[in-house]
This record gives C-alpha cells, structure tokens and sequence, in this order.
C-alpha cells in the first residue's frame, strides 16, 4: 500500500531553509519552502566570496539551488510566514495574504536581518559618501571596482568591527561572530585589488573561532600586511579634503588616535529578523534577551522549538557562519524526521 | 471649681505658636542677605504686599492651583483651609457681636458656644447660627476626604501619597480631632440646652435623647481645646509647619527674592514651606516610569528640613523641572537641589560634635586641592566671523544635525564659523548640573574669551545644555540662540527657501529649552512651516523628559531606558511619521526607545530645501577632491 | 648608563612601578567605586569613552586606562586624572556596554578625597 508522502512546510529561503528542504526532499517528503523576497538564496546571494578560503560565494548558491531544485519541493516565493498553531491533526500555517496551509511539520528558518547602519549615526552612514557597509562592500567586489564614491581610488580604507553588535546603545549585547572573519577576509581581498590601499582593521577583540580563521587572521598580517588597531571607533566626521576622519582610542598604545580614511566599512551585524520576530509573537515562539529564538534546549534541544511539529534552522536561533548554518538545517530535519515517524 | 480650665491648653498653645511665629520670623529677616532685607522691607510697603494678600488668599486659602489640577484634592484643602479661616473670622465676629463686651480673648471666640450656651434661639443670632454650622459641616467634609485620603490615596487620583514622621502622625490626629471635636463639644452642649441650628442642634437633640449631654460635654470641650493646644504645640516639628511659613515665603517671594546659588533663610523658608501634598511625586517620571519611589521633591525638601544626609537622593534626579512646574507652593526645587548638590557630601550626623568639628578642620585643608582643574587649557586665537556656531559635545555624535544646520546655514547664505568643528572644550552646564560651579567656572571662560574674540553677534547652538548656560552664566555680547530660533529668524526674514513636507511629526520639548530656557513658539513655528505639527498629550511646560538627562549623576543605563521608552510610548501615541526635538542627548535617547523615526528639527528643515540633484552633488565633490589633491 | 645602585638610592620604586604588584594593591578606592556604581564593572576596554572624550582631545585624560588601573588597584596615577575630566557626558552615548561613565568619574574623585582624609 503506497502512503501519501508527509507534507513540511519550510518558512524562509535563506542558506538554512534551502539545506533543509533539500535533504527532506531527498527523503521523498513533501516540501513547501517559503520565501519573502523574489528567489530563494537570502542573504548569500549578495555576497562575492567566502570566509575562510575565499572560495567564490556562487559555489555554495548553485550546491543550495541544486538542493531546493528537487522536484519534490514547491517553492513560494514573495511569501512570509505570519503564524503557525499546532494541531492534533498536524500544523495550521497562515500565510501573508490570509492564504492557509495544513502541513505535518513546519522548519522555521527565517534567518537575520543586517544590522541598519543607520542607527549608528555617529559613524555617518547615510551622511558621508564614503561610509559604506561589510555589504555595500561585497557589491564592490561583485562590480569588480573598488572606489570612492567620487569615483577615485582610495589609498586607505579601515575596516570597523562590532557595529551593531556587542552595543547596549543599539540594542544588541550579542557578538554576531561572523564579522571579525569577515572583516580579515575582506582587508585581504582589498590588499589583493589594490595593493597600494592601506587597510586597518578597527578591532574591540579578535574572535576567531572557526577551522582556519586564525590562520587567515595570521595570513592576512603575514602576507597581506593588514593592520590591526585594537579600540572602538567612537564617531567620524568629515574635513576640508572631503575625506573622513575617525576617531578611536588605540588601547595598546594607550592613546587617542585619528586618522584619515577614504572609506570607512562599517562590519554590520546580525539582528532577529524582523519578519522571523513577528511571526514569532503570532505564533508562540519564545525569544531570547537578544531576540533570537529560545530553543527548547541550548545543548540538545537546539532545534526543538517546545511547539509539537514545529522546529528551528540556522540564524533565526542565533549569529552562525554558513557550515555551522547547514549542520543546523540538517539537524532540525533529522529532529523533524524523528517527529514524523513517531 | 472652675469648669473653664478646659481653655487652658489651647491657650498655651496659641500663645505658644504665635511666640514661635513672630521669633522664627525675626531669625529668618536677620539672616536675609542685605539685599534680600531691602527687598523685603520695600515689598512690604508697595504693590508685592498687595499681590501677596491675593495670593494667599487664592492659594493659601481656596488653593486654586491645587483645584485646577485635581478637584477633589483642591476641594479638600479648600474647606479645611478656607473653612477654618471663616470660622475664626466668623467666630471672633460672633464673640464681638453676640458676646458680653468686646474685644473678647480669642478662646472666647474659639470656645463661644460653652460660654454662650443658649445663644442663637431667635432672629439675627439664628441666622448665623445656621451660618456657623454650615462653615462646621464645609470643613467636615474636607476631612472625611482626607482621611479617605490617607488611607486609599488612589481614590484621590493620586498615585503616591507622601509618607509620615511620629511628629506629623501627632500633628495629624490632632489635627483631625479638632473639628469632630468641637462637632461633639457644640452638639452636646447645645443638646443640654436646646440650642443650636441644623447640625449641632439636630446632633445635640438626638445625643440628648438618650445620653446624659451636660455631663458628657465638658469632656468633649477638654478634647477640643487639646486638640488645638497640642496641634499648636507640634506646628513647628510637623509638616503642618508649611501652613504658616508658607503666607511668609509669599511675600518673600513677591518681593523679588530667589532662591540663588546658596543655601539662605530664602531656602529654608522653602523648605518648610513644602506641604508634602505630593504632587511632584504623581508627575515624577523616575516614580511611574522608573519604578523609584524615594527620591522626589518631597522626600528631598523633608530630608533637607530633618537634617538627613540626602546625597544619594539629591543626586539622584533627572533636574527635568516637571515637579517645580506643578509644585502649588511655588518653591524652586531645581535651584534647591543643585544647591545641595555644591554642599558635597554632608557632615556625619553619626559623630560627636566634636569629632565632626575635627573631620571638618582636617577636610577644609584637603577641600583646598581642587577636584577639577583644567589649566592644560590652551587659549585660542579664533578668526573673526558675524554668527558662530556651536554644536556642543552631543552633537558631534549626532552628525546628521551638523550637516543639516551646514545646508541650512548655506542655503540661507550665512557666513559662520564653526567653533567647535575639530571639538572643542565643555560648555561647562554639565558640571554645573553635578554641583561643581567653580570648576565650570574655568570653562566658561576659556569658551567666553573665544567667543568675545570672534567678535562674533549671534552665537547659535544646537545643544540646548550649552544654550543655557551660555545665556545664563555667560557674559556675552553676542546674542545667544538655540538653532531653532535662529531657523526661525531665517525663515521670518526670508532667507530660506523651503518647500513643504507632506510628513505628520510630533515635537517633544528638551527640558533645557522649554522648561529650562522657555523656548516654546520657535521651535513650533519652524516646524509648522515645514510639515503638519501634531498635538503631544504632554508637550510645552509639561513635556517629558526623555531620560537621558545628564540632569542625573547616578541613574543606571537600564532605567534611563525605561523612561525614554515611557516618554517615547506617549508621544507617539498619535503614530506621527517622525518624532522630532531640538537636543542631541533627547535625539540619541529616542532612537534607541522607539522605532518611529526621530529627527532634530535641523534635520527636518535640511529636508524641505531644495535638493541639489545627486549627479550635481557628486560632481561637486569630485571636483573639490581634485581641487585637494592638487593643493596636496 | 645609570647604575643599579644609583637606582637603587631612591628606594623601590623604581621596581614597584615596574610591575602591578596585585597582592598588594589597594583595593578600597576599587571596592568603593564599585559598590557605589556597579555598572564599573561592565567596562570591557573597547575605548570608545576616550576616543570621543572632550577633555582627551586637550590632555593626557583616559577614562579607559583609569578603570583599568582602579581595577588593578593602582590609585597613583588616578589622583592625577581625575581633575582633569569635564563631565560633558559624551562618552556616556559611546558606551557599548553602558557604563556610567560620569558617575564613575565623579565616584573616583570622591574616594581619592575620602582615601585623603583617612575615611575610606
């Protein structure tokens, strides 16, 4: 007798919910992945190349589209999840538009939102030309063309760190981890585009957690002869040459220091994403005090979310750099298997 | 025997008070400064005598503020002020009147009934008699309403009501015997011989009926002449104190006297003249949005009048001036306060005088060292400039406010000099604000001296902290403005071309501006010119504070944030697109407690310029680096 | 090249400067600033306070360097500096671990005055 295969709705598109819908539809369920914006990809498809090898980014986004390609997945795009109640009979998923779905289990993957620099106004986001962000950035890198906003070519760019992150002032104590590699990977590619620019990373502390960060870290001094200044950019203003100056304590030397720089790159963070948090109010789901979601248990509950049949991927728990984001998703479907087959 | 002993007390008591009265009041003349005496004695003898006379009798008597903001609180202390003063004057007129010869003591008045026992059976005397047993029953019902009060304040509309001493707790039940008291006194006496009118007849006929009234009465005249003698006695070690300092502190006050930058009798007549009616603690945002419930006004003039050691209290407070703005007794709390906070730490009231003499000796040779210095001050040779312009340590971390006011400033064609583009020194308010005016005294001047050098007619600030200090403590020939007054020059004059944004805003008061420095109107007009200006629930005098206030030494981050998101929550109950204010400090605040937007009024002007089109703006800028470069 | 006698005339200053010397260190003007401001604590060194500091741009003061030696018990050098701080409060909006900064200065001075007259 052929069963009717179990049916998992998977909320967002991102790195986590495209390897979770995947490898469910690897195993002959039935997939429904959810998308907000236009394609599947998240965050990833904004990115030029990958921390720690440098590898082109578009090596990971066609291994996912791959993924999300299985013919037993129906992808929704243009879509957010805006609340999902259990059932005895399953899980009652609404859709924005007031469309309903009835699916066995639902995989919250609803990633981060970037930090808005904005809400640093100190640093000039949006006020000076040359203030651009970790992301603004990679689109140079995409384009192929680093430059002033002017058009001309920078001789010194530095890099800040924890901009949004690690600050009360913005809400946000939390370290979002992936910043610090980021920031050494992308002093390099700028030292490799334009050997002549001189880089300075503005650092609080160096966290390099990862297999072969600190190798990088180390590469990137050794070879690239990046800079590194250990103190918090406090603001940045703009002289009579048009170029920016900021401000920071060097801590090590003990001493106020400023410098001219022709772009500031501003190392935005991760944040709960906001259309992850209200589907969270809407439906139930514990958050954190850093507003990412509360899973059931920190050490082996990571994925469980403490509603029946409903279960959490990737970044909408906490910051993570794309390996550990697709152990995640893999995990919350092994959680979500075990579930199915009870 | 006599049966008139019963006067005794009271009169001790009166005499008592009024003894205290005239000596505490000769102390308090003598030790006004010389120029405060003058005032004084020239007050008494001009209009201010005038205005204080309607005053008291608007405040002190019928308590209008207290009326206008709560009716039942105001009608409580109407009839119990404004009753009992009717019934003396009434009274005296009826012992004067009625009596057996004139110019009786004033127990005869106050005790007329136990002297004239069957008065008022029959024509003009049964008139007032009902008249007197009206005022009884007007002053009655105010002090059922205070003690429904004192036991369920929220019944009052009053959230917190202030909390008592042993002294005030005997003040107190004295106090409200009084008038039971002669209720009782004057019915049973009246119910032994018939006497009396609606209440004290009615009450005294129906006692009668079945107690025996002759024999009962004398121990309620006891009571009631206690009463009185005993709350006499403790008016001066009670807040009850506050009723006959306060007709005191009115005439000071209409005399021209302040309160300065010192303690003087001016302060300590304020101190006592403080009701603990409470009000500053229902407007306190620290109490009902922060959860600290012992710092407010009351709590700080009752530890300054009990000789506490009030430094953590003094300290702890956001200097906003919502509870001076409603305090119904008129007393200077901000000026008070900042004045404790000059004292520094108190002498230890644990020690022995002698001891504490020994502490002081060896500290006024320590207190010699300064606490702050800042001779590393170098002077500056500033260029010379017409307008100059300021923007104060905040709002360098407000970049977004420099740019506008640079477009603005621009646009409208003024030629300014930023003083403070590469940073400059402190304008010196925050460490008024901590107490240090000595030290922000050094500040002063090193930015007076660059001021007077530029030569400079307006100095233009967009910190309201630095606008007022430089218009108080500052001597200046150049004209002080906030930038929103000078955005409104500009505007009125007709320099600036502005289009209109079709944006619905909300504008939230700093406290250094409006209550602070009583810019009200300029920011408004501005803002009015240039998008639809929405109504706050609580804006001008009683804005909110947006709790950021360097006001407060010693608030934790996390409760300031709790005020900024209350503060934030009530203006923009309206949703407005943007929240604007006109202070750095307010803005930051904001931003981080709402998620509406919020904008400096420089910001929300830059806006409505005519915008330079992007491909213009960035050839401007290539050209200009390229002009650098080659000068490099 | 002074010799190490010669140094060694002016007692031992000179080598207690070089090193904290943590076991012996004072720790009253710490236990005193902490207990009166607890949020000293959450100073996690990032010197954005001095970075932006007012006073900083025209003297040697560094709020940053302070709470590390109000920490390590070094009371010396913090005579000097605390005079030298305006109070303007900028670096209370710098903060990212909101430290109340002001009151950390004004807390400082007032145990260095207590720690004068024998009363801390």
């Amino acid at each position: 007798m052929k069963t009717v295969p179990k049916h998992v709705l998977v909320a967002g598109g991102g790195v986590a919910g495209m390897e979770a819908a995947g490898a469910l539809a690897e195993m002959g369920y039935r997939v429904t992945l959810v998308e907000k914006g236009d394609d599947p990809g998240g965050h990833l498809l904004q990115w030029h190349a990958l921390f720690p090898d440098r590898r082109p980014a578009d090596e990971v986004r066609s291994y996912l589209r791959k993924r999300a390609g299985h013919h037993n997945i129906n992808i929704i795009t243009r879509t957010t999840v805006e609340k999902v109640r259990h059932h005895p009979g399953g899980v009652r998923v609404i859709l924005s538009g007031g469309t309903e779905e009835e699916a066995d289990a639902v995989i919250v993957a609803t990633g981060f939102d970037l930090f808005d620099a904005h809400r640093k106004e100190e640093y000039g986001y949006g006020i000076y030309d040359n203030v651009i962000t970790s992301v603004d950035l990679e689109a140079m890198f995409n384009r192929g063309r680093l430059e002033k906003a002017d058009g001309t070519v920078p001789s010194r760019i530095g890099l800040i760190h924890c901009v949004g992150s690690r600050d009360e002032k913005v809400n946000n104590n939390h370290c979002s981890k992936v910043c610090c590699v980021t920031a050494v990977k992308q002093a390099i590619e700028i030292r490799q585009m334009l050997p002549s620019c001189e880089v300075f990373c503005f650092y609080m502390d160096m966290r390099m957690y990862g297999p072969y960060y600190e190798e990088l870290y180390r590469e990137s001094q050794e070879v690239h002869n990046v800079n590194f200044i250990r103190g918090k950019v406090s603001e940045a203003s703009v002289n009579i040459n048009n170029r920016l100056v900021i401000k920071v304590e060097d801590t090590l030397a003990g001493r106020p220091l400023k410098m001219e720089l022709d772009i500031m790159v501003l190392m935005v963070g991760m944040e709960m994403a906001e259309s992850g948090a209200k589907l969270a109010e809407a439906s139930g789901f514990r958050q954190g005090i850093n507003r990412f979601l509360e899973s059931g248990d920190h050490h082996y509950g990571n994925n469980l979310s403490g509603i029946k049949g409903v279960f959490y991927a990737g970044t909408c728990t906490a910051p993570m750099n794309i390996t550990d984001t697709i152990s995640h998703a893999r995990a919350a479907v092994a959680e979500t298997v075990r579930y199915l087959k009870a | 025997m006599n049966s008139d002993l019963f006067v005794i007390p009271f009169n001790l008591g009166l005499y008592f008070i009024l003894i205290y009265s005239v000596v505490r009041s000769v102390a308090w003349f003598r030790s006004l400064s010389r120029p405060d005496k003058l005032r004084l004695q020239r007050g008494f003898f001009g209009r201010p005598f005038m205005d204080s006379l309607r005053e008291i009798f608007m405040e002190s008597l019928l308590h209008r503020k207290i009326f206008r903001k709560n009716p039942v609180l105001g009608y409580m202390h109407m009839s119990l002020a404004f009753g009992w003063f009717l019934l003396i004057v009434f009274g005296t007129i009826e012992a004067d009147f009625f009596g057996e010869k004139h110019l009786n003591p004033p127990s005869h008045a106050i005790f007329f009934r136990w002297f004239n026992p069957e008065h008022g059976a029959e024509g003009l005397a049964r008139i007032y008699n009902v008249w007197m047993d009206f005022l009884l029953a007007f002053i009655l019902s105010g002090l059922l309403l205070a003690v429904i009060k004192r036991f369920t304040p929220r019944m009052m509309g009053m959230k917190k009501t202030t909390r008592h001493t042993w002294t005030d707790r005997l003040a107190l039940t004295s106090l409200w015997l009084i008038f039971p008291s002669r209720l009782l006194a004057e019915s049973f006496t009246c119910g032994a011989h018939g006497s009396g009118s609606f209440l004290t007849g009615n009450l005294g006929s129906a006692l009668a009926s079945f107690l025996p009234a002759a024999e009962i009465a004398p121990w309620f005249w006891w009571l009631y002449s206690i009463s009185l003698g005993t709350f006499f006695f403790m008016l001066p070690i009670s807040r009850y104190f506050h009723i006959p300092v306060e007709l005191f502190l009115i005439f000071m006050r209409n005399s021209g006297i302040t309160t300065g930058d010192r303690h003087s009798s001016y302060t300590e007549v304020q101190t006592h003249a403080c009701s603990s009616c409470g009000v500053c603690i229902s407007v306190c945002q620290m109490s009902y949005a922060a959860g600290i419930n012992d710092i407010q006004s009351a709590y700080f003039i009752k530890g300054l009048r009990n000789d506490r050691d009030i430094s953590a209290i003094t300290a702890n407070c956001l200097m906003c001036g919502r509870c001076e703005e409603v305090c119904p007794v008129g007393i200077e709390l901000g000026p008070m306060r900042l004045i404790e906070r000059r004292q520094g730490e108190r002498a230890d009231r644990t020690l022995s005088l002698p001891e504490r003499y020994s502490v002081m000796r060896k500290r006024s040779v320590t207190e010699k060292v300064p606490t702050q210095s800042y001779g590393y001050l170098v002077r500056e040779e500033p260029e010379k400039a017409e307008v100059l312009f300021f923007a104060g340590c905040m709002t360098h971390l407000t970049p977004s406010v420099i740019a506008a006011m640079k477009r603005i400033m621009e646009s409208a064609g003024v030629k300014y000099r930023f003083m403070d583009e590469k940073g400059g020194v402190c304008c010196g308010r925050p460490l008024m604000l901590a107490g240090r005016d000595r030290e922000a005294r050094e500040l002063i001047n090193h930015n007076s001296d660059i001021i007077w050098k530029s030569g400079a007619k307006i100095l233009v600030t967009s910190c309201p902290i630095c606008y007022k200090v430089f218009r108080e403590s500052y001597y200046l020939e150049a004209t002080v403005m906030h930038h929103s007054e000078f955005i409104n020059l500009l505007i009125e004059e007709g320099s600036l071309r502005l289009g209109y944004l079709h944006r619905k805003v909300v504008y939230h008061d700093p406290c250094e501006l409006g209550r602070g420095s009583g810019i009200y109107e300029e920011p408004r007009a501005v803002i009015s010119y240039v998008a639809e200006l929405l109504e706050a629930s609580q804006e001008r005098s009683m804005s909110l504070c947006c709790g950021g206030s360097l006001g407060n030494l010693t608030l934790a981050s996390g409760k300031k944030a709790m005020i900024a998101a209350d503060a934030a929550r009530i203006l923009t109950m309206s949703s407005p697109d943007e929240l604007i204010t006109a202070c750095p400090l307010c803005k930051k605040t904001f931003v981080q407690a709402t998620k509406t937007k919020v904008s400096d009024i420089a910001e929300l002007v830059a806006a409505a310029l005519p915008a330079p089109s992007k491909r213009v703006a960035r050839r401007r800028s290539a050209r200009a680096t390229v002009r650098a470069n080659d000068a490099g | 090249m002074m010799s190490a006698t010669g140094a060694n005339k002016f007692g031992f200053a000179i080598n207690r400067s070089r090193m904290i010397d943590y076991d012996s260190s004072d720790r009253k003007v710490r236990e005193y600033i902490t207990s009166r401001e607890p949020s000293f604590r959450l100073c996690f060194a990032c010197g954005g306070c001095t970075a932006t500091c007012t006073a900083g741009q025209h003297t040697s003061f560094n709020l940053r360097r302070m709470n590390t030696y109000i920490r390590r018990g070094e009371i010396e050098p913090l005579r000097e500096e605390v005079t030298r701080c305006m109070l303007c409060g900028k670096c209370l909006l710098v903060c990212p671990r909101g430290v109340n900064t002001r009151n950390v200065v004004a807390v400082a001075a007032e145990a260095i005055r207590k720690l004068e007259r024998n009363e801390l």
